[in-house]
C-alpha cells in the first residue's frame, strides 16, 4: 500500500526532531534557540509535551533535572510555572542534598503551553508528520522520509519516539497494537533500525485507571494540599507569582485493604503479567498493583494517591494501581477501596510494550556509535519518566545542533549534574529495565542539589547560546553576592557577651568563652543565618533568599562538601585520561575476557568511564591505562 | 566508585626486602605523604621542610603517644622523584617487628598499601620511566592479576569475609531505609531513619570492626608476633631445631621490653613472620637449660601459645612423656617434628593420633625438613596463600587497612551525628564503609544498593 505513495522533496533543515514528547521538545527548542533551522514531527499535533502517565512533575532526583534542565536554558521549568495546580516540597526534614521540588500539572495546559512555546519559536517548524524510514549513507544520516512521502534532508536527526515504537497496549485478554493513550503507533521506524543494524530490546511500562472525580467520596480518603510557601522550578520565575494554597488543587490519600487484594488474587490468571502475555521487561520501582500483591503478599495495604489531572477535567489518576486487569476486574479492585465505592471508570488502566535501543549503542553525547548524525533520547533509550526524557533531549538537543554547526558537543559528567550521571549509566552499564533516576545512583548528591543547579549549568548554558546575557549576569551576581557573604562571615567576628550566651542556652547551645567568627555560630546545629545576624550587621547587599539559602549550606555542609569535591577532583583526573577511539582491545595482552568483551561492545572514551563498566576488574583498568600509555609514548 | 579513585591516593610499602639488613625503610607516595608522617613524627615539621632532606626523629603512635622507633625521614617533593608525587621514606631500624608497626601505623591514618609494582606504575603513569621500564610494569600486573584471584578465592572461604558479610548487610539494612525514605518520602509505611537510630547501628557495627581488628589473625600476628612454644623432652634437638631456623633465614634478632620490666621475650623472624618465644629465657644459650624445660614447664607455655612445635626424637620409641605433650598440645595449633632424621627410626609414626600433614621429619643436622617448617608456619598464619616477597603482607596488610578506613568512615557518621547533620548526609559516611568493606570481599556489585531497595520496599505509581 505504501510504497504508492509517491515522495517528493519536503525541504533541508539543520536539525529535524522525531517526536514531540518532552524529550523531542527540548531537543527541538534547543536546536532552534542555538540559530539551527529545525523541524520539529510529531504523529499528532494534539499529543505534544503529553503525558500519559502520572499528572506530576518533579520529586527526588527528577524535581533536580527540571531545575538543571531550566539552568541550560530548556524548556520543561517554564512550562510547570506556567501550568502547574499544586507545588510541593519534599523532604524538608532532610537534609539539602535531598529536598525536591514537585508540581501536579494541568494536563492539558502543560501540553497546550508548549504547544504555544514551539508554534513561536524562530527557526523551528512545527508538523504533523509520522517518520516510517531515516536516509542513511555511508553511516551518516541524512534525514527523514514520512509516511506522506516527504523526503526531510538535514545535517543531524534526534529521535525522540518515546512508546510509540512498535508499541502494543494490553488490558486483561486484550491486546492491540498502539502508540501511548490510543495514538498511532510507529511500526516502521522501528523494523528500519533493525535493518540499519541497531540492538532493539521489548520494555513494559503501565498506568492506572482514570476515574470521574465526582464519584470519588473524599471524606473517606485524606487531604494533600499543596505548600504556602512559593517555589518554582525555573530560576527566571519569581515568587510573587506563586499560587495561593486555596488557589492549588489538592491530592487524597486513600489504601487498598484485604478485600482489594483478595480480588487481585483471585484473578491473577487474568493478569497479563503473568499470563505470559507480556514479554517486555518492566520497571521494579513502578511496580502494577498485581506486582505488588505477589511480590510483597505480607503487606496488609498500600497507598493510593488521587491526583487531579487538571482544571476544568474531572479525570482523576490513581497513583498506586498500575495496572493491566481486565477492565472489569479494574472496575471491581477500584470499588472495592474506601473513598471509590462508587467510582466511575473514564479510562481504563493499561500496560503497554514498546522498542528501545539499547543504550549502549550510544555515545554520552547521545548520538548513536553505528549511524553518524542519528541521535536519540528519551524512552527510546529505555528511560522511564518525563524529566528523565526532557534531560536526555536537551543534551540531544544541543548536541545535534552543534554537530550541524561543526562544534564539540556538550558532555556533562556525573559530577555536573543528574542528567550527566544518567547519561553516563545509560552508556555505561546499559539498562535491564525502564531506567528512573533515584538519588542514590548520585555519588555527588551533596553537589547535585536542586538548589544550585543554576551555580553548575548557567555558565554552560550562557557559553552555548541557550541562556541570554541579561539572564546570565543575575546568575554572575548571584554567585559574587554568595562568595562575598561567605567571606564575610568567615571574616566577621562574635564575641562572648551575656546576650549571646544568654540567647545560646535558650537554643541548647554550648555557651561561647572565645570570640569566634559568624561563619562557626552558623554551624552550629541550631542557628540559623537570620539568628546569626542578631549579632553582626546585616549585609550591605542586599541578599535575597536564595543568595542566604546557598550561603546557609554552603557553610553548615562545608565539611561534607569539602569531602565530596575532593573525591570528584579526583573523578575529574580520571575523566582526563582519554582512551584512543580506534583502539583493539583483542589485541591488549592480559585483559580478561570478559573484560575485553564488555570494552569492545560498551568502547568507553576514558579510563574512568571504562571502571564503571561491571564485569571490567581493577586488573584490567591497570594493564588499560599502561596500554594507553605507551601508545602515547611511541608517537 | 572507591576502587577507580584509587589510582590518587597516598601508598606506603616496605621497600626493603622483610627480614634483612639493619635498616628497613617504609616509603609512601602520594598527595598527603607529607602530612600523613608528619601527623605521626616528633621532630621537624615535615611539611615545612626543604624537599629532599633527611630528617632525625621519632615515629609515635598519636592514640597512646607510645614512641615505636628513632628514624631518619627522608622527604622528597614533587616533581622531582621516582614516581613525581611526593614521597616521604622512614629509615628505621628496629627490625621486621617495629617496621611492620610503622607500616601498620601510616596505614591506619589514611594511606593505602602499595600493590607490588605500583611505585614503578606511578612512575610510568606521571612519564617518569620509559617504555622498555615500562614493560616490566605490565608484567608485574599481569602476574598479579593471577594472584589477586588466588588471593580472592581463600578470603571467600575466610570466616573474616562471613563476618564482612554480616557486617555489610547490617549496614545496608540502615541504608536501604534512609534511601527509601529520601525517594518516596510519601510512602508512610516504612521506618523513618532517625539519628537516634543511626547512633546505636553506627557503635554496634563500629564496635564489630573493631573485634575484627583486634582478633584478626594475621593483623595480631604482624603486630605482635606469632606466639610460639617449642616443647619437648631434654635432649631430642628443640634447640638445635631452632638454631637451624634461625641461621637458615639469618633472621634478626631483637630484645624487646615486653609489659613487665623483668620479662624480655624473644623475637625471631621467620619467613618474615615476627615469631615471639615463650618461655624460653637462655634457650639458645646453654643446652642444659633445656632440662629445664619438661612438662611442667611446657603446660604453661602452652597455655599463652599460638603455635606449638612439639619435637619428638624418631631415634627413639615414644616414651610415656611424649604421649604426655602430644596429648596436652592436641588441641593447639602444633607441629610434630620427628628430629634426627638422619639417624635409623625406632618411632612408629602411626602411633601418633594427628593429622599426618602436622608432621615434619627433620634433622637439624642434615637441614632436611626446616623448609617444610617455615612453609609450615607460614600456611598456619596466612592460611594457604604462597608466601613470596611481601605478598603475604599485602593480603594482610591490605585488610587491615581497609577496615582501619571502614572504621574511620563510622566515626565520621558518629560525628555526624553528634553534630546533628542531616540522616542523608550521615548516611555518605555509612556509604563509605560499606564500600570498603565491600572491597575486602569482592562484593561490590553494579547496583547493590538499589536492588536491596527494589527487592525489601514495595514502592511505585
Amino acid at each position: 500500500m505504501e510504497e504508492k505513495v509517491k515522495r517528493y522533496n519536503a525541504g533541508n533543515f539543520d536539525v529535524i526532531v522525531v517526536g514531540a514528547g518532552h524529550a523531542g521538545c527540548e531537543a527541538a527548542l534547543a536546536s532552534a534557540r542555538m540559530g539551527n533551522k529545525t523541524l520539529l514531527l510529531t504523529i499528532s499535533l494534539d499529543m505534544i509535551a503529553f503525558m500519559p502517565c502520572n499528572p506530576s512533575i518533579g520529586g527526588p532526583a527528577k524535581g533536580v533535572v527540571v531545575r538543571e534542565i531550566d539552568a541550560l536554558g530548556g524548556e520543561m521549568g517554564h512550562n510547570i510555572d506556567k501550568t502547574y495546580v499544586q507545588m510541593r516540597m519534599l523532604n524538608t526534614g532532610k537534609g539539602p542534598a535531598v529536598r525536591a521540588l514537585r508540581a501536579q500539572a494541568d494536563k492539558d495546559a502543560y501540553h497546550r503551553a508548549m504547544k504555544y512555546t514551539l508554534e513561536q519559536e524562530e527557526n523551528l517548524t512545527l508538523r504533523q508528520g509520522l517518520v516510517n524510514e531515516l536516509i542513511v549513507n555511508n553511516d551518516n544520516c541524512e534525514g527523514v522520509i514520512t509516511a506522506t512521502g516527504a523526503v526531510y534532508h538535514s545535517k543531524t536527526v534526534v529521535l525522540t519516539t518515546g512508546t510509540s515504537s512498535r508499541g502494543k497496549i494490553i488490558i486483561g485478554e486484550l491486546m492491540y497494537s498502539s502508540g501511548p493513550n490510543n495514538s498511532q503507533p510507529s511500526i516502521k521506524l522501528s523494523e528500519n533500525l533493525e535493518k540499519l543494524g541497531f540492538s532493539l530490546k521489548r520494555f513494559k511500562t503501565g498506568t492506572p485507571p482514570r476515574v470521574n472525580g465526582k464519584t470519588i467520596n473524599y471524606e473517606e480518603t485524606e487531604e494533600q494540599p499543596g505548600d504556602r510557601k512559593p517555589h518554582h522550578f525555573s530560576f527566571d520565575n519569581r515568587n510573587e507569582d506563586y499560587l495561593s494554597p486555596e488557589e492549588q488543587l489538592s491530592c487524597w490519600l486513600t489504601y487498598t485493604n484485604e478485600g482489594t487484594h483478595e480480588i487481585i488474587r483471585n484473578n491473577l490468571d487474568r493478569a497479563p503479567m503473568f499470563s505470559g502475555i507480556i514479554e517486555g521487561v518492566g520497571p521494579r520501582y513502578c511496580p502494577s498493583i498485581e506486582d505488588k500483591i505477589v511480590r510483597f503478599a505480607d503487606k496488609k495495604r498500600h497507598q493510593l494517591f488521587l491526583e487531579p489531572e487538571g482544571r476544568n477535567n474531572l479525570e482523576w489518576y490513581v497513583q498506586g494501581l498500575s495496572t493491566s486487569m481486565p477492565e472489569e476486574v479494574q472496575k471491581q479492585i477500584l470499588h472495592s477501596i474506601k473513598g471509590l465505592e462508587n467510582a466511575s471508570i473514564m479510562r481504563p488502566g493499561y500496560a503497554i510494550e514498546y522498542d528501545i535501543v539499547e543504550p549502549y549503542q550510544l555515545d554520552n553525547t547521545l548520538e548513536t556509535k553505528l549511524v553518524h548524525n542519528l541521535f536519540t533520547a528519551g524512552q527510546i533509550n529505555g528511560t522511564s519518566g518525563y524529566e528523565e526524557a526532557a534531560g536526555q533531549g536537551i543534551i540531544a538537543g544541543i548536541n545535534a545542533g552543534r554537530k550541524a554547526q561543526g562544534k564539540d558537543p556538550v558532555i556533562l559528567q556525573r559530577s555536573d549534574a543528574y542528567i550527566g550521571v544518567m547519561i553516563d549509566d545509560l552508556v555505561t552499564k546499559g539498562t535491564l529495565e525502564p531506567y528512573r533516576l533515584l538519588t542514590s545512583r548520585a555519588e555527588y548528591r551533596l553537589i547535585l542539589r536542586h538548589d544550585n543547579a543554576d551555580l553548575r549549568l548557567r555558565e554552560i548554558g550562557h557559553n552555548i547560546g541557550l541562556i541570554s546575557d541579561e539572564k546570565y549576569l543575575d546568575y554572575q551576581k548571584k554567585k559574587q553576592n554568595i562568595t562575598r557573604e561567605i567571606n564575610r562571615l568567615n571574616t566577621t567576628y562574635i564575641n562572648p557577651s551575656k546576650k549571646i550566651n544568654e540567647w545560646l542556652l535558650s537554643r541548647n547551645e554550648g555557651e561561647l568563652k572565645d570570640r569566634i567568627s559568624a561563619a562557626s555560630l552558623l554551624k552550629r546545629p541550631h542557628v540559623t543565618y537570620q539568628d546569626v545576624l542578631q549579632f553582626i550587621p546585616e549585609s550591605e547587599n542586599n541578599l535575597s533568599l536564595d543568595v542566604i539559602e546557598q550561603v546557609e549550606i554552603e557553610l553548615k555542609y562545608d565539611g561534607y562538601i569539602k569531602k565530596e569535591q575532593e573525591s570528584i577532583d579526583k573523578l575529574k583526573r580520571m575523566e582526563s585520561k582519554k582512551i584512543p577511539k580506534n583502539i583493539n582491545y583483542e589485541q591488549i595482552e592480559g585483559l580478561a575476557t570478559e573484560g575485553k568483551q564488555k570494552l569492545s561492545k560498551i568502547r568507553p572514551k576514558t579510563i574512568a568511564q571504562a571502571s564503571r563498566i561491571s564485569g571490567v576488574t581493577p586488573a584490567d583498568i591497570s594493564i588499560l591505562s599502561i596500554y594507553v600509555e605507551q601508545g602515547k609514548m611511541k608517537k | 566508585m572507591v576502587e577507580m579513585i584509587t589510582d590518587f591516593d597516598t601508598i606506603a610499602a616496605i621497600a626493603t626486602a622483610p627480614g634483612e639488613g639493619a635498616i628497613a625503610i617504609v616509603r609512601l607516595s602520594g598527595e598527603d605523604a607529607i602530612n600523613e608522617v608528619n601527623s605521626l613524627f616528633k621532630g621537624k615539621d615535615l611539611t615545612k621542610v626543604a624537599s629532599h632532606t633527611l630528617n632525625y626523629g621519632h615515629i609515635y603512635d598519636p592514640s597512646n603517644s607510645e614512641e615505636i622507633d628513632e628514624v631518619m625521614v627522608s622527604v622528597m617533593r614533587a616533581p622531582k622523584t621516582y614516581t613525581r608525587e611526593d614521597i616521604v621514606e622512614i629509615n628505621c631500624h628496629g627490625g621486621v617487628l617495629a617496621t611492620n608497626r610503622i607500616l601498620q601505623l601510616v596505614l591506619s591514618h589514611g594511606a593505602r598499601l602499595a600493590e607490588p609494582g605500583e611505585f614503578t606504575k606511578r612512575a610510568f603513569l606521571n612519564g617518569r620511566i620509559d617504555l622498555s621500564q615500562a614493560e616490566a610494569v605490565n608484567d608485574i600486573i599481569r602476574a598479579k592479576t593471577d594472584k589477586s584471584i588466588e588471593v580472592a578465592l581463600n578470603q571467600l572461604n575466610g570466616s573474616l569475609a562471613t563476618k564482612i558479610r554480616d557486617l555489610r548487610e547490617q549496614i545496608v539494612d540502615v541504608l536501604a531505609q534512609v534511601e527509601v525514605n529520601i525517594d518516596y518520602p510519601e510512602y508512610d509505611d516504612f521506618e523513618k531513619v532517625t539519628r537516634k537510630l543511626l547512633l546505636t547501628e553506627s557503635n554496634k557495627i563500629k564496635q564489630k570492626i573493631e573485634d575484627i581488628l583486634s582478633t584478626a589473625k594475621q593483623g595480631k600476628i604482624l603486630r605482635e608476633g606469632l606466639t610460639t612454644a617449642i616443647v619437648g623432652r631434654p635432649n631430642v634437638g628443640k634447640s638445635s631445631i631452632l638454631n637451624s631456623l634461625i641461621q637458615e633465614d639469618k633472621a634478626i634478632v631483637t630484645n624487646i621490653a615486653g609489659t613487665t620490666r623483668d620479662v624480655v621475650e624473644e623475637y625471631i623472624n621467620i619467613a618474615g613472620i615476627p615469631i615471639k618465644l615463650v618461655d624460653t629465657a637462655g634457650i639458645r644459650d646453654t643446652d642444659n637449660e633445656i632440662e629445664q624445660l619438661g612438662v611442667e614447664k611446657s603446660r604453661k607455655a602452652l597455655q599463652k601459645a599460638d603455635l606449638v612445635l612439639l619435637v619428638l626424637n624418631s631415634s627413639e620409641e615414644m616414651t610415656s612423656e611424649d604421649k604426655e605433650l602430644l596429648e596436652l598440645t592436641n588441641k593447639t595449633n602444633r607441629i610434630i617434628i620427628l628430629n634426627k632424621s638422619d639417624l635409623p627410626n625406632k618411632l612408629d609414626k602411626n602411633s601418633i593420633k594427628s593429622n599426618n600433614n602436622d608432621i615434619i621429619c627433620t634433622s637439624a643436622k642434615t637441614k632436611e625438613g626446616i623448609e617444610t617448617i617455615k612453609q609450615k608456619i607460614t600456611d598456619i598464619v596466612f592460611g594457604g596463600v604462597q608466601s613470596s616477597q611481601q605478598n603475604i603482607l599485602v593480603t594482610n596488610a591490605r585488610h587491615i587497612s581497609l577496615l582501619n578506613r571502614a572504621k574511620q568512615s563510622l566515626n565520621d557518621v558518629l560525628d555526624g551525628i553528634e553534630k546533628e547533620m542531616p540522616v542523608d548526609l550521615i548516611q555518605i559516611d555509612m556509604k563509605r564503609a560499606w564500600d570498603l568493606l565491600g572491597e575486602i570481599t569482592g562484593d561490590t556489585v553494579q547496583d547493590e544498593l538499589l536492588n536491596e531497595l527494589f527487592s525489601r520496599f514495595c514502592l511505585g505509581k
